[in-house]
């Protein structure tokens, strides 16, 4: 099934592009209509739940299973003992990069081994889920337990430098660091601290697969389709196109649905032991056990200046974790090689490996943390030299990339400084710590930047324009509510001169043009691309089509002369309508695509996009950035925090819509206020359990605790990107932590290192 | 979750009828914590006894001043109601900071009493827990226990009692009526929770077979100047890391009256009797504020997590009577 959803306004002539036009799925959504991956319906549907380990390391010496067998409705108790073997996960390699999808290592219910607190060891299968999943709490597991590693803190000394990748380069330098920070006359050496952080999308991880011999069908809320198809394809041993994925709604994601999980692979490999259809909803609690969240750090921020408030040395190193059964680096210490000029750098990361199980990438996975430190470090440095903290800024903006003197594509982080301070009073900050105030609070103000790389990934799509004038755009990207649909139509409109309602998008199937993930905060500007190259294709079919008749006023016109407007072509007021034409050539229809979803097809594709992003490395470095303003009050009392303005001014090119992209932005400063100030994955020292395994005790922030945001945003495209669209999607989190942090001083003199700031850390 | 049996009482003498003849019976109010509990295995009701149809839900006034709640109000009713908010500010501030908008709306006066601790490991079948089984050990001890008790702890279990409601009641000197087959009981609020010792698992006085029917305040001139302030680690929807309830009436500038409870603190709402003595007749100074809230917390012990409610709890005391005498009821 793919999306038909309408408009659900009618939307004023003239361009699309850029207005803050209602999302098309809202409607279904509010209403209901919408179907999410647990909702499906299947004649003899069975429902299926997990029994999770409960120590970080070992093996399984015993499972007792009567008492879930003897559970009413209870169709199949599947462990290692009696499970269909599953084909190992794949290891990573750079020419498939769906072999980035592993979740994990392990080969669920293929062994006995347990590798974290919280491993799935057993999957119940019953005619309900209450069923399932009374019997999956029935599972009795005896284990012979062996020494594990499962403190992060603990494990810190065993951390080693992360090797370089094309992808990811671990480290950096330039000059001699050390020294220049030895020598500066003016210095910081910091170390800062972060928690794991957990997801919480609204929607758990839910999947439902229906067998038909070796055919598969699966509905799964996943961020990407293509990844997932392959991966079930290589798991199972069933061909890809055999296989089915349908996810049109995934009810929020934040990265924690982008590789495959056990849920969805015990779900399917439930369906083929029972030869019935299986849906499995995790329970919030098998969230947090299965699906693996932000990994902890620990950083290290050392600067060093000259009196003239000129940077001479910035050191940046963390160490973060992974689960020996996988997880990957994260680029904690990436915004750190653009954002100040600096002579002397030495960027490092390293990582350590603990029982546990693998982290994942989760909203600007690197720079989230990775700001909070540096901006934070920045902050106090101004304070050292007594500048005020966006001089100080302003002074080391750099001209070309700090690291290696590339040109920025685009880079309007002054613009961002001088509106921001504008729209947010600044001015009217008081520097001394601990001297504003209203009333009985302590009123804090504080800035950070935010920085997040932009990417662009390779996407098939097909543009179909019909006789009656109406366009069909087709790829099988992913909507979690950012509002994809609705920018891709917006743009596909102005592309071909139509009514943004004369515009359809089908999304959400891997029965559509293969798209890009979404991840990276690309999937726009990914499908963009393609989409604007297929409108030029499709409108230069039409062009041949007009041409072929001597009656056409297009007849003998060059493409590059052409306006699509008005549902036509026109050369100045010549021109005719797409209907006109198509009536005229006996076409119901004229199809352009772009790309192949052919095996050749795929891996020419693949190769096109590794190439372009190679070289667009070497040229370029591009991001979004913005400057993140709040004001934060303290109770002098408690040590309550609580933010009471900001503003956010971003540099995210060009706005293709402007009520989603806000709404982008304002979500990643959400989070980012959650994790400033209260979110924190307890993971038990002594176990390896997460101890909060959900909503009441791990604490995502709450209307009470978010402010009006005032987003703004320059719209000023980067001309290197497709219609100079940088994504919106993560950098609204960058940053915002360190804001708030250096708020916080201000506000009381007190420098919290350590996330979440609470109100114990003030006291 | 485990199958269980469901009735659902008519009358209160059906209800306390079904509790003593089904064995491993449980009421069930709004739910909205019995329910949590036995999705994780830690209740197993053999029976669930559904209470909500008892006629135990009015807010009346009682002669000679006081208010009698029915045990079935719910706590957003009880928050909203005129008697309530005219004469026990504290109490109506107090079920407002409590939980959600959705989960007051369920959620009843009994229920509120008898809800249990959220120590993460009493929630974990994995744990070790001697509130959840007796003798199994605590977890909590060298574990997460940043929001556990440092008042009245013992060493078999530092939870928490987590009702807000439940403070304002132990400042109020509410009695909570209680009815078995063997007759009715009025319980001072006092006696109602126990400390833990080395029985968590005891957490109450009421037998397992008596059913809440009623909360009764009495008259109590000095509630009218009250407050409830409830320090979290988010705007809403957090427990406790330590709350004050109290009461203070000045008169030429001596105390006359006055009420304080903790929450947040303790295995049962912490009526802070050493502090009210202290204060009776002394000045109204902050500096009698300190001296009161630092003789309250001098018994306490804390953790390397949370020794911090020691200070806060005292910040917390000293302000909320500062406010009081400086500004009044209003929150
Ligand atoms: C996410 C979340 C957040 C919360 N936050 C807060 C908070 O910040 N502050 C706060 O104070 N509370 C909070 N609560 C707890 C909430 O206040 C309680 O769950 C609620 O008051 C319980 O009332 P109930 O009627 O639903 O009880 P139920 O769940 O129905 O019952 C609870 C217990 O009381 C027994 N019982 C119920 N009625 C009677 C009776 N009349 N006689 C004898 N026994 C009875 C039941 O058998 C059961 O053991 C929160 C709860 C949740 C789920
Ligand atoms: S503190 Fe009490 S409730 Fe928590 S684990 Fe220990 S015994 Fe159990």
């Amino acid at each position: 099934m793919t999306m038909t959803e309408r408009p659900p306004r009618t939307a004023p002539a003239g361009p699309s592009v850029g207005r803050p036009i209602d999302r098309v799925d809202g409607p279904a959504k509010t209403t209901g209509a919408a179907r999410y991956s647990a909702e499906y319906p299947y004649p003899d549907l069975t429902h299926a739940a997990l029994t999770h380990a409960t120590i970080a390391r070992g093996r399984i010496t015993g499972i007792d299973t009567a008492e879930a067998d003897a559970v009413p409705g209870v169709l199949a108790v599947i462990t290692h003992r009696n499970a269909p073997a599953m084909r190992p996960a794949p290891s990573f390699s750079m020419l498939d990069l769906s072999t980035f999808a592993s979740g994990t290592s392990v080969n669920y219910l293929g062994t006995d081994e347990v590798h974290w607190n919280g491993q799935p060891m057993a999957v119940v299968v019953a005619e309900t889920r209450d069923a399932a999943l009374r019997a999956a709490a029935l599972v009795r597991l005896s284990y012979e337990e062996l020494p594990a590693t499962v403190d992060f803190a603990g494990a810190e000394k065993d951390a080693r430098p992360q090797k370089n990748s094309a992808l990811q380069s671990g480290g950096a330098t330039k000059g001699d660091a050390e020294a220049a920070l030895a020598a500066a006359p003016v210095s910081v050496d910091l170390r800062f601290t972060t928690p794991p952080h957990h997801h919480n999308a609204i929607e758990p991880h839910s999947t439902t697969a229906a067998w038909d011999g070796d055919r598969l069908t699966v509905h799964d809320g996943t961020q990407n389709i293509s990844w997932l198809r392959r991966h079930l394809a290589l798991r199972f041993g069933v061909r890809a196109q055999n296989i089915r994925v349908i996810a049109p709604y995934v009810g929020g994601a934040f990265g924690g649905k982008t590789m495959v999980w056990a849920g969805t692979l015990l779900t399917v490999l439930a369906a083929r032991v029972t030869g019935r259809p299986v849906r499995m909803m995790l329970t919030r609690e098998g969230v947090y056990r299965t699906v693996g969240g932000r990994t902890p750090s620990t950083q290290r921020v050392a600067l060093g200046a000259g009196r003239n408030g000129r940077l001479t040395a910035l050191i940046h190193t963390s160490v973060t974790q992974v689960g020996r059964v996988g997880g990957g680096p994260e680029q904690v210490t990436s915004q750190s090689r653009h954002l100040y000029d600096v002579p002397n750098i030495l960027l490092q990361q390293n990582l350590t490996e603990l029982d546990a199980l693998s982290n994942t990438v989760m909203r600007a996975p690197g720079e989230s943390i990775g700001t909070f430190a540096l901006e934070t470090a920045v902050d106090e440095l101004a304070g050292e030299l007594g500048l005020d903290p966006i001089e100080f800024r302003m002074r080391n903006e750099p001209e070309r990339n700090p690291i290696d003197g590339k040109r920025f594509a685009h880079r309007m982080l002054r613009e961002a400084y001088a509106l921001g301070a504008e729209r947010f009073g600044w001015a009217d900050r008081t520097p001394r710590p601990g001297s504003m105030r209203d009333g009985r609070w302590l009123v804090g103000m504080g800035v950070a930047s935010a920085y997040h790389p932009s990417w662009q990934f390779a996407a098939n799509v097909t543009v179909r324009l019909s006789a009656d004038g109406r366009v069909l755009v087709r790829c099988g990207f992913h909507e979690m509510g950012m509002g994809g649909a609705t920018a891709q139509a917006q743009i596909a409109a102005d592309a071909l001169g139509v009514p943004f309602e004369a515009v359809r998008v089908e999304y959400g199937d891997s029965t559509l043009p293969t798209g890009p993930g979404a991840g990276g905060s690309g999937q726009t500007a990914s499908v963009a691309a393609s989409l604007l190259t297929a409108c030029d294709k499709l409108k230069g079919s039409v062009l041949a089509l007009a041409g072929r008749s001597r009656e056409s006023p297009l007849r003998g016109r060059r493409s590059s002369t052409l306006e699509a407007r008005d549902g036509g072509l026109w050369t100045g007021p010549a021109g005719e309508s797409y209907a006109t034409i198509l009536a005229r050539a006996g076409r119901d229809s004229v199809e352009a695509a772009v790309g192949s979803d052919t095996r050749l097809g795929a891996m020419t594709g693949q190769l096109r996009f590794m190439s372009k992003f190679m070289l667009d490395r070497r040229r370029w470095v591009k991001a979004a950035c913005g400057a993140q303003f709040c004001e934060v009050r303290v109770d002098p009392v408690t040590g309550e925090v609580r933010v009471s303005r900001w503003t956010g001014v971003f540099d995210v090119g060009t706005v293709i819509n402007a009520k989603t992209a806000a709404s982008q932005l304002r979500g990643g400063i959400v989070m980012g206020i959650g994790m400033a100030l209260t979110e924190e994955t307890l993971v038990d020292p002594r176990s390896g359990r997460i101890m909060n395994p959900g909503l009441a005790e791990y604490h995502v922030p709450v209307h009470a605790d978010i402010p009006p945001l005032d987003v703004h945003y320059l719209d000023e495209p980067d001309p290197t990107m497709p219609l100079g669209l940088i994504g919106v999607g993560e950098v609204g989190i960058t940053g915002a932590a360190a804001a708030i942090a250096n708020a916080v001083h201000h506000a009381t003199g007190r420098r919290v290192r350590d996330l979440p700031i609470t109100l114990d850390k003030l006291l | 979750m485990r199958p269980f049996a469901y009735v659902s009482a008519p009358d209160v003498a059906t209800a306390v009828r079904a509790i003593g003849t089904e064995p491993g019976a449980k009421f069930i109010g709004g739910g909205t914590n019995l329910v949590d509990l036995m999705r994780e295995g830690v209740e197993r009701p053999g029976t669930v006894i559904d209470i909500t149809a008892l006629p135990l839900t009015g807010v009346e006034e009682l002669p000679g001043g006081g208010v009698r709640i029915g045990a079935l109000v719910r706590n957003a009713h009880l928050a909203a109601h005129r008697l309530i908010r005219n004469r026990y500010p504290l109490l109506s501030q107090a079920i407002l900071t409590g939980a959600s908008a959705q989960l007051r709306n369920m959620a009843t006066a009994g229920g509120n009493l008898l809800q249990r601790t959220r120590c993460p490991y009493f929630y974990d079948g994995a744990a070790a827990c001697n509130k959840r089984e007796p003798g199994s050990g605590c977890d909590a001890m060298d574990g997460f226990n940043r929001n556990h008790g440092v008042l009245g702890v013992s060493d078999s279990c530092i939870a928490t009692h987590p009702s807000d409601m439940c403070v304002a009641l132990a400042a109020l000197d509410a009695i909570v009526e209680v009815e078995s087959v063997r007759g009715v009981r009025r319980v001072p609020m006092a006696e109602f929770h126990r400390l833990p010792g080395d029985t968590p698992h005891l957490e109450t006085t009421l037998a397992a077979d008596e059913l809440v029917t009623a909360v009764e305040l009495p008259a109590l001139p000095v509630a009218a100047t009250s407050r409830y302030r409830k320090v979290r680690d988010r705007a809403s929807y957090a427990f406790a890391l330590v709350s004050v309830a109290a009461a203070l009436e000045v008169d030429d500038g001596t105390v006359t009256a006055v009420r304080l409870a903790l929450g947040g603190v303790a295995a049962k709402p912490w009526r802070a009797y050493e502090a009210e003595r202290i204060l009776l007749g002394a000045p109204a100074t902050e500096e009698s504020f300190r001296r009161a809230a630092a003789a309250e917390l001098a018994p306490a012990t804390g953790r390397p997590q949370n020794a911090f409610k020691i200070e806060l709890a005292r910040r917390t005391l000293v302000e909320t009577l500062r406010q009081l005498l400086t500004e009044g009821s209003a929150a």
